[in-house]
């Protein structure tokens, strides 16, 4: 392990909690307002870690396991995730599947969670976000298998895993989306669903909502409050940013050999991202629950195109 | 081998005793426990020999039976299935001493013992079994001792139900092997395992014959139809027993035939990922739509029989093709998902069977916070769901991951990039309505409220009921963190499955052993993480204000527990999403008025192939022999005459 990839998860620790506030800047920038400032949920992560707490009666173990067990997953898998070019501290053959996974045991303790407050508003996000990421889940490693794919005959650097998230994104290059471009495009849009469903982002759902009867993501945590609801935003900004790194990592193929360069390339695309998603959630609308099966199916259809499409070459 | 033998009349002996012990049961009750644990314990040290050593053990006598003799073999793949059998039949014995107390008096307990050691016998005896003769009467055996443990409450209408359905379905698969091995022996010569090997032109229809007949007793779909009404209906620890390992016998029947009929053709490969995956995908649909948690965790088993059996299809798949690395990665994810389900799915049923005893129920939506009543049945449960989900920390990833690797590993290659897409996309799909399925079942039994009079009831069930569960977990968490020598241990077992010479096995598992190695890490970082966090919490909240209130329900301060998501809610998005393979049927009653009279709404998700498959069919055939009932007269002459007149045609036959 090279010393010097323990930065990538360091980033990440210290830098997705701006990802939130680079979003919110660009919807209050859209609504003409000013807008909070770009550290606010570093300020929000520090007065909710001051606070005290308050548990329902109704509630059990499972209800404090779901934080604590969802920021250790995410901050798991940040081990196993590479910055475009710079690979991972930790990679092997198949750790695309471990990274899908903990992904997976976060879903399990957060609707495990929700259903311990016994409240029903809870038990209907939960139910909503097992929904979604039934077609979510196969979309994204299928994503990745098509990555694999494509990446598989390009040399990639030497001593490298061809299975694993490092070995996928270091054989990606300028002359790789040459040649598989549009596999690589069909990819990231699907990707970017995911990335939006996952989240819990406009289309499929709005961080700011104010009904509860329309949350996802945020109703389920409506109970947890003080160090536990830290642990949560957290967890959720460092999910996005395991999300947006991926998708970076597509589409910002600078693979120059220079650690620095690649990761402040992959850095600004992550950014990039950040802003994309806050310019999607200012002009687009919310589509209705009912629909947004039909949105993933969509990019079920895009990822398994691209998949064929690297078949093919 | 003479352990295993010696352990096997064990069961049997014990198994009688408890028989005529049946008007005490107390002393039934211990001796049949009793017997049935030391013979599994005794059983696990030959099993455990030959896994260790991969050295196969022969047992053979001449004998009456014509075309062959008396032979038992443990080899490694006998003795790979040996271990849950006996691992799985000792813990639910335990578990069965403490479960049946509730019967004493009520039920002949010394019947039931006699039945469940036998089964284990039997079951050992089908593993081990390298004659046909042998092993149909062993699977003969098997079937009926669990068709009588099925049908313990027969007061019961549904009860007597599930186990004629069961005894149909078997029936109707032994039938499918008894070609099977007619043509396999009338090739060879012999009815001896060793003497089988299948030319060309019956390989496929022999693959076929054995899918059908194994897939029976498996559950793949649609020949799954028995296994959600013979599992409720049966004890708990006896469902754990036929949904762990019983079923199982089955995937080993279809591994042994796999090894005589070499070399496999690629479109059996493809047969069997077709299957698996509708069986997988459907399976935890089905289940997800359940009320019924023991029914849900037997439609659960139709779906990890299709993960195993995708493993297989891909493993067969790289036989066909000659791709060592697939073959044998894909095998090994397979076969360790049959150890992993045993352990799971066993403590999974163990669990439920805990929640009925102590609730009176087992419908889900009578239940609810049970975490508080019964809190390490809770914990264990917990652990349970998380296995079978296939996630990390535990044992279920692992055979999952193997899978995987070995799809990803070949999506660029010809000829198997579909199926590889394929594998990838069901399993994830599968993985992530296993989640849905299991939060729910978990959430719904343990969390929350109760939902009802009976889940107020529950208590913490007695230590001999919680320590196999406690075990069992145990067995999750062992086969999560040695798996990378697990791994290892199975080189023969794959070599004898692939018929590849150990340096080829070698190979592909040297490729998975840093990978495993590191996935293994990855369960302690997240266990280590997660108590590190959960410390940190504890420092911080240290001093403060911790205070208990009521469920922030929107500001509504006096939320019953009637206000809580039903299982049928939860699972309702889904259940709908998927309505054309479901057909969930609705009775609702809506309230209407300004002064609504009380509504009410109840679900009911039929299984599709019992009701548009096999009820018309069997309808049918019922209208088609209704004309026989004329033969049917009940009097001792006809009979006579009729086996008269069937000897003299035969006779007439033969003169011919």
């Amino acid at each position: 392990m090279n010393p010097w990839s323990l930065a990538n998860p360091l980033a990440a620790l210290v830098l997705a909690p701006l990802l939130l506030g680079v979003i919110n800047r660009i919807k209050a920038l859209f609504a003409g307002r000013t807008g909070q400032p770009l550290l606010q949920a570093y300020f929000d992560l520090a007065k909710l870690l001051k606070k005290g707490a308050v548990y329902s009666r109704t509630t059990s173990w499972v209800f404090k396991a779901g934080p604590v067990t969802g920021l250790a997953c995410v901050t798991t898998a940040l081990f196993i995730l590479p910055l475009g070019g710079c690979p991972a501290p930790v990679s092997f053959t198949g750790d695309l599947v471990l990274l899908a996974y903990l992904l997976g045991v976060t879903r399990f303790f957060t609707i495990a969670a929700a259903l311990d407050t016994g409240s029903a508003f809870e038990g209907m996000g939960a139910s909503r976000e097992a929904q979604f990421s039934v077609l979510a889940e196969p979309v994204f490693l299928l994503c990745l298998a098509a990555l694999a794919k494509i990446t598989q005959a390009s040399p990639g650097l030497p001593g490298r895993d061809a299975l694993s998230l490092s070995g996928l994104y270091g054989g990606l290059s300028l002359s790789v989306w040459a040649q598989g471009g549009t596999a690589l495009l069909l990819a990231s849009a699907a990707m970017l669903a995911v990335l939006l469903t996952e989240n819990s982002r406009i289309p499929v759902d709005d961080p700011n909502t104010h009904l509860e009867l329309t949350m996802i993501h945020e109703v389920m945590v409506l109970d947890h409050g003080g160090p536990d609801l830290a642990m949560i935003l957290y967890g959720a900004s460092l999910k996005l940013w395991i999300f947006s790194a991926l998708l970076a990592g597509i589409l910002v193929p600078v693979r120059s050999g220079y650690a620095l360069v690649d990761a402040g390339a992959t850095l600004a695309g992550i950014f990039l991202l950040a802003v994309v998603v806050g310019v999607i959630e200012s002009t687009m609308a919310r589509v209705r629950l009912l629909r947004v099966p039909q949105l993933l199916a969509g990019a079920g259809v895009l990822a398994v195109l691209a998949l064929s499409l690297s078949l093919g070459r | 081998m003479s352990l295993l033998i010696l352990s096997m009349i064990i069961l049997a002996a014990s198994g009688l005793l408890s028989l005529c012990l049946g008007r005490n049961p107390g002393r039934a009750n211990a001796a049949g426990a009793g017997g049935a644990i030391l013979g599994c314990l005794l059983g696990l040290v030959p099993a455990a020999r030959v896994v260790a050593s991969g050295k196969a053990e022969l047992f053979s006598r001449p004998w009456d039976v014509p075309y062959g003799s008396f032979t038992l073999r443990l080899d490694a793949l006998s003795a790979f299935f040996l271990i849950p059998v006996f691992f799985l039949c000792a813990v639910a014995a335990l578990y069965g001493w403490g479960y049946l107390k509730a019967w004493y008096h009520r039920k002949n307990l010394g019947a039931s013992w006699f039945f469940f050691n036998l089964l284990a016998a039997s079951m050992a005896l089908v593993v081990s079994a390298a004659n046909a003769v042998l092993f149909l009467v062993a699977w003969e055996v098997m079937s009926m001792a669990s068709f009588f443990l099925v049908t313990f409450e027969d007061e019961r209408e549904e009860v007597r139900k599930a186990g004629w359905i069961y005894l149909a379905a078997t029936h109707l698969g032994t039938a499918f092997l008894l070609i099977l091995f007619l043509v396999l022996g009338k090739q060879a010569g012999t009815l001896d395992f060793n003497g089988f090997s299948a030319s060309a032109s019956i390989a496929g229809p022999a693959f076929l014959l054995a899918l059908v007949g194994f897939g029976t007793k498996a559950g793949f779909m649609p020949l799954h139809v028995w296994l959600p009404e013979a599992h409720p209906a049966a004890p708990s620890h006896v469902s754990a027993v036929m949904s762990g390992v019983m079923i199982k016998t089955g995937i080993y029947g279809l591994v042994r035939t796999l090894t005589f009929l070499t070399p496999p053709q690629a479109w059996w490969a493809w047969v069997l990922i077709a299957v698996s995956v509708s069986s997988g995908i459907l399976g935890v649909l089905f289940a997800l739509a359940q009320h019924d948690l023991k029914r849900l965790l037997a439609y659960h088993s139709v779906e990890n029989i299709g993960i195993i059996g995708l493993g297989l299809g891909l493993g067969v798949l790289g036989m066909a093709l000659d791709m060592p690395a697939l073959a044998v990665l894909a095998l090994a994810g397979g076969l360790l998902h049959v150890v992993n389900h045993a352990l799971f799915k066993g403590l999974l049923f163990l669990g439920a069977g805990a929640v009925a005893h102590a609730t009176g129920t087992r419908d889900m939506e009578h239940l609810g916070g049970l975490v508080k009543r019964m809190p390490q049945t809770a914990i264990l449960f917990a652990v349970g769901a998380v296995a079978i989900c296939g996630l990390p920390p535990l044992n279920g990833f692992v055979s999952e991951f193997l899978i995987y690797v070995a799809a990803f590993l070949n999506v660029g290659k010809p000829g198997i990039s579909v199926a590889a897409g394929v594998a990838v996309a069901g399993l994830a799909m599968i993985g992530t309505l296993a989640v849905a399925c299991f939060s729910k079942a978990f959430g719904v039994v343990f969390l929350g409220e109760p939902r009802t009079s009976h889940g107020e009831k529950g208590h913490e069930v007695g230590g001999a009921m919680r320590l196999p569960m406690a075990l069992l977990a145990l067995g999750c968490a062992g086969v999560a963190c040695f798996a990378p020598w697990i791994l290892q241990g199975m080189k023969p077992l794959l070599s004898l499955v692939t018929g590849l010479p150990g340096d080829a096995i070698q190979a592909p598992l040297s490729l998975i052993s840093r990978p495993m190695g590191l996935v293994v890490s990855g369960f302690f970082a997240l266990v280590a993480f997660s108590a590190l966090l959960a410390w940190i919490r504890h420092r911080l909240l240290a001093g403060r204000t911790v205070a208990r209130g009521v469920t922030w329900d929107c500001g509504y301060l006096a939320p019953t527990a009637r206000m809580q998501y039903t299982a049928s809610s939860f699972a309702q998005p889904i259940t709908e999403m998927f309505h054309a393979f479901l057909r969930t049927r609705k009775e609702e009653t809506a309230p209407q008025g300004l002064f609504p009279a009380p509504g009410s709404l109840s679900t009911h998700t039929d299984d599709v192939f019992s009701k548009n498959l096999y009820e018309p069919a069997f309808r049918a055939v019922e209208r088609a022999l209704v004309r026989l009932h004329g033969m049917q007269q009940g009097r001792v002459q006809f009979y006579v005459l009729y086996i008269a007149a069937t000897l003299f045609a035969l006779l007439i036959w033969n003169l011919r």
